[in-house]
């Protein structure tokens, strides 16, 4: 094993990461043949020699990065450069709450209590990127909210990769824990800073208790040569809201996957995402809602736009368990597609096994409304602004419950921005 | 007679299957076992052609080559194929001019399905062409259509008559390697219907095949091959029964449509094999590759009725290759018991303004699973495609599952496509709703159910509605209260 100078052998997760290691070496990289990779293919990523472990330390100065930080607000960050922690560009705390790194909550025997009792424990211990993950991982952010507690700020999650190594395969791994009437606001952001080629194979795990609130945001506006896996897993207790929202307007190939495991009564779990793509780039949105007790809600709305020779994915499950009566579960998927070359394949599915519940699933695949393009340019609207103007009132409904309002305009604009227009009004 | 939900899905969980009779008819069967030997032997016994000999063996070729497909959502031990006999004929083998002439055993068999060849000779107008087990024995109308410069014969004698239509078209939508199971059927298929409406011909009477699976072991492998030429139209009825029998039966058939330019074919189906016992003993094992091709400004319209079946797999597909032409979906899928079933649609869009609509009602009861999987697919050149899809899944009891796996795929901005899924119980508000207006509760069910499945129901031809409406046994309209 190449890696094994690398590895700590008398790390306290050592046996999890063997596992780990095993179940990787037996399945390998996902290929198209399975059916949740159907739509994705790796082979451009797999023919890419990623080093895993940067060799040196790189800086960066605020100023030059600034601008991928909600800098308009105060927050927590937790910021890492090619993988490794920037203390220089972090804020953490521990006061009341603990917003610090993985790393430390590994090793410090303090955390050892939390670590056994959450740490790979939502996440897949059968799919082969995420065991990937758990075999190599060795930073991230690890959050603890205790009861009753609110950090009084969001916290921010930077990973930047300076491409300072030709290539580069980061495998950050983030532990949420969020106990009983605790809030959370979490923001993610990767971002590259080169054309040189990034993977990334990202891992959260987030636990969410009784009552609790969790509101996470994964801002995915990467450069061209940047790929990003994300797998997010996230347990939750009796009548807890966690809502995800993805915005994805960038990076080469972005799988987002996305499982929600609903383990109590009365959940309310959301999944929000805008995706608007031009240029060669491929988005994959897979969620999965396990409804497993009664009486809980699950609501999904993604909105798609398509330009150039993009191709967007999105695959919904949503299981419903014998038990989960009373289930409500909902899921949207709406697309435009604005380019004959772009392509869109979604497949929403329902596997339903009890009987009182209302489930629906609801996809479309469409153009602008041509009258209504009529009526702005009738109005002296020109054609161009008037179809971002449709097309930005079509993402719109998916902001609305973004809860941080310098977010919301920062995505807003982003959205302008990809549009390629000037709305001439302010966002 | 009062009709609450919990009293539907025990009826519905009791249901004994009530065409469980077994006509014993001498029967010239084949021994077990599949081998390029027995492919020429049943190539012989049809007195084919060489080239259909060699079709056969080529497709023999790539099955041996496949393995079973495994994606869909049913459970299930594999049949053992070279436990079956893959030929079996009534023995009596001389070709009737009349009726009389028909073994009176199987005559009596139809009259006990309810289908009086002579009776329906003169009230329905209804040519059938009956296929017990895999000979065609008796075949009407024969005269009528022969007029209008219709084809309608067992696929057999068309492969003696008119081979050059059969060479042209079979495999042709329905390729030989397609699937594990429509390699079998190419390589080993007994019997089957023909039809050809020729150029602008109206085809004056609904064409109907009763397809009967009735030697105990044997597979029945049918293959339909309807051709519409140019602005013709033909409504084709195939209706499915059945005996009881306490072993897997495996029924793997193929049918192909071909819509010539401006053609217009209507197929519709009611599937009602057996289900297996209550236990989840036995049953028919269906797994079907339909599948019809549409020129320009050509029509395909699929109706299905599934209420059989320990197993189906089924997906009567369209691939709207000519502009401007239309394909449709219309099915309802009642599974009870351990019944399981996977079903669906696929919608090719390949030419320019096609336009597809799959309707889809699935009912489960019991402990079965019922799964839709469906395709709509707009490839790049497909401009201005359309498409609406719908499928609704009923649940009664707890102990049943609904699935639905729709898969789009779309490469071209001018498609506009529509999908939505809902599953649910009949609501206590619908309910209410009906109570409040004076409605009892047992009426309300009825009325609701029926709602549900209306949609499908009205799509099928008269003769088959009422059939239909008796088999889905939710035919509560006017019997109940």
């Amino acid at each position: 094993m190449m890696f094994e100078n690398n590895i700590d052998i008398e790390h306290p997760v050592h046996d999890v990461r063997v596992d780990a290691m095993k179940n990787f070496e037996m399945k390998g990289f996902p290929s198209k043949k399975e059916e949740a990779w159907k739509y994705t293919s790796l082979n451009s990523l797999q023919k890419v020699d990623f080093s895993i472990f940067p060799k040196e330390v790189n800086a960066l100065e605020y100023k030059d990065v600034k601008k991928y930080f909600i800098h308009e607000i105060d927050t927590y960050k937790i910021v890492f450069i090619d993988g490794i922690y920037s203390s220089y560009l972090s804020e953490t705390t521990h006061d009341g709450v603990d917003i610090c790194l993985m790393s430390s909550a590994l090793t410090k025997p303090m955390y050892k209590p939390v670590i056994d009792v959450y740490f790979n424990k939502v996440a897949s211990k059968d799919e082969s990127l995420t065991t990937l993950n758990t075999a190599f991982s060795r930073e991230g952010a690890y959050i603890y909210i205790p009861k009753n507690k609110m950090p009084k700020k969001p916290v921010e999650i930077l990973h930047f990769a300076t491409g300072n190594e030709s290539t580069l395969m980061l495998q950050p791994r983030n532990l949420i824990i969020v106990e009983e009437n605790a809030e959370l606001q979490v923001i993610e952001r990767h971002q590259s800073l080169t054309s040189n080629e990034v993977l990334t194979n990202s891992v959260t795990e987030i636990f969410a208790a009784k009552n609790a609130i969790v509101d996470y945001y994964k801002v995915q506006n990467n450069v061209g040569s940047a790929s990003l896996i994300d797998n997010t897993y996230i347990d939750q207790k009796d009548k807890s809201v966690v809502k995800v929202h993805t915005f994805s307007f960038g990076g080469k190939l972005t799988r987002n996957n996305l499982n929600f495991y609903q383990n109590g009564e009365y959940i309310d779990s959301t999944m929000k995402g805008v995706t608007i793509l031009g240029e060669k780039q491929h988005v994959d949105h897979h969620t999965l809602v396990h409804h497993i007790e009664p009486n809980c809600e699950s609501h999904q709305d993604y909105k798609g736009i398509y330009g150039e020779n993009s191709t967007g994915v999105f695959n919904g499950k949503i299981i419903v368990e014998k038990l989960a009566q009373k289930t409500n579960a909902f899921q949207q998927n709406n697309n435009i597609l604005i380019s004959d070359k772009a392509t869109i394949n979604t497949k929403p599915q329902l596997e339903i096994f009890a009987d009182d519940v209302k489930c629906s699933h609801g996809c479309t695949i469409g153009q602008l409304d041509e009258e209504a393009l009529f009526y702005l340019q009738s109005r002296g609207i020109p054609k161009k602004e008037a179809r971002a103007l449709l097309m930005y009132a079509f993402a719109n409904n998916v902001l609305q419950s973004v809860r941080i309002p310098e977010l919301k305009t920062r995505i807003n604009k982003l959205i302008a921005n990809k549009l390629g227009v000037n709305l001439g009004f302010d966002l | 007679m009062a009709y609450t939900e919990e009293e539907l899905k025990k009826e519905l969980e009791t249901k004994e299957y009530e065409y469980g009779f077994y006509t014993d008819i001498e029967s010239d069967t084949f021994p077990n076992g599949l081998n390029e030997e027995i492919v020429i032997a049943i190539s012989k016994k049809k007195e084919e052609p060489e080239w259909m000999t060699l079709w056969r063996l080529e497709s023999f070729k790539y099955w041996k080559e496949m393995v079973e497909p495994e994606w869909a959502n049913v459970r299930y031990k594999k049949p053992d194929f070279q436990a079956i006999s893959y030929y079996s004929a009534p023995s009596s083998q001389p070709k009737y001019d009349s009726l009389d002439e028909v073994d009176p055993e199987l005559l009596d068999t139809f009259k006990k399905l309810g289908i009086s060849l002579d009776e329906q000779k003169k009230l329905a107008g209804v040519a059938v062409d009956i296929v017990m087990d895999s000979v065609s024995v008796a075949t009407t109308f024969k005269k009528t259509l022969a007029e209008k410069g219709i084809i309608f014969c067992s696929i057999s004698e068309a492969i003696r008559e008119h081979p050059e239509l059969v060479k042209k078209y079979i495999g042709s939508v329905v390729p030989q390697k397609d699937n594990f199971y429509a390699a079998l059927n190419s390589a080993v298929f007994s019997d089957g219907s023909f039809c050809y409406i020729p150029k602008g011909v109206r085809c004056p009477m609904e064409l109907s095949t009763y397809f009967r699976i009735n030697q105990a072991g044997t597979g029945q492998f049918e293959r339909t091959l309807v051709i519409a030429d140019e602005g013709s139209y033909v409504s084709y009825l195939e209706g499915c029964t059945a005996p009881s029998r306490d072993e897997n039966q495996l029924h793997a058939a193929v049918v192909e449509l071909i819509a010539l330019d401006g053609a217009e074919i209507k197929y519709s189906t009611v599937q009602n094999w057996y289900p297996g016992g209550k236990d989840g003993v036995g049953g028919v094992f269906n797994f079907v590759t339909k599948r019809g091709l549409c020129e320009k400004n050509a029509k395909i319209s699929w109706t299905q009725v599934e209420t059989g079946s320990a197993v189906t797999w089924k997906y009567p597909s369209c691939i709207l290759k000519g502009d401007n032409s239309i394909g449709e979906f219309y099915s309802i899928a009642v599974t009870n018991n351990y019944q399981q079933a996977d079903t669906g649609t696929k919608m090719i869009h390949l030419g320019k303004n096609t336009r597809s609509t799959i309707i889809s009602k699935g009912i489960s009861a019991g402990k079965s699973q019922n799964s839709y999987r469906g395709l709509v697919q707009v490839n790049s050149r497909a401009e201005n495609a359309r498409n609406f899809s719908q499928c609704d899944s009923l649940l009664m009891g707890n102990e049943c599952g609904a699935h639905t796996f729709p898969y789009i795929e779309v490469k071209n901005k001018t498609a506009q496509i529509e999908h939505e899924a809902t599953t649910s119980k009949i609501g206590e508000d619908q309910i209410f709703y009906c109570n409040q207006r004076g409605i009892p509760t047992e009426k309300a069910i009825a009325l609701i159910v029926n709602g549900f499945s209306k949609e499908v129901l009205n799509k099928l031809p008269m003769e088959f509605a009422v059939e239909a409406q008796k088999l889905l046994e939710i035919s509560l309209e006017g019997s109940v209260g």
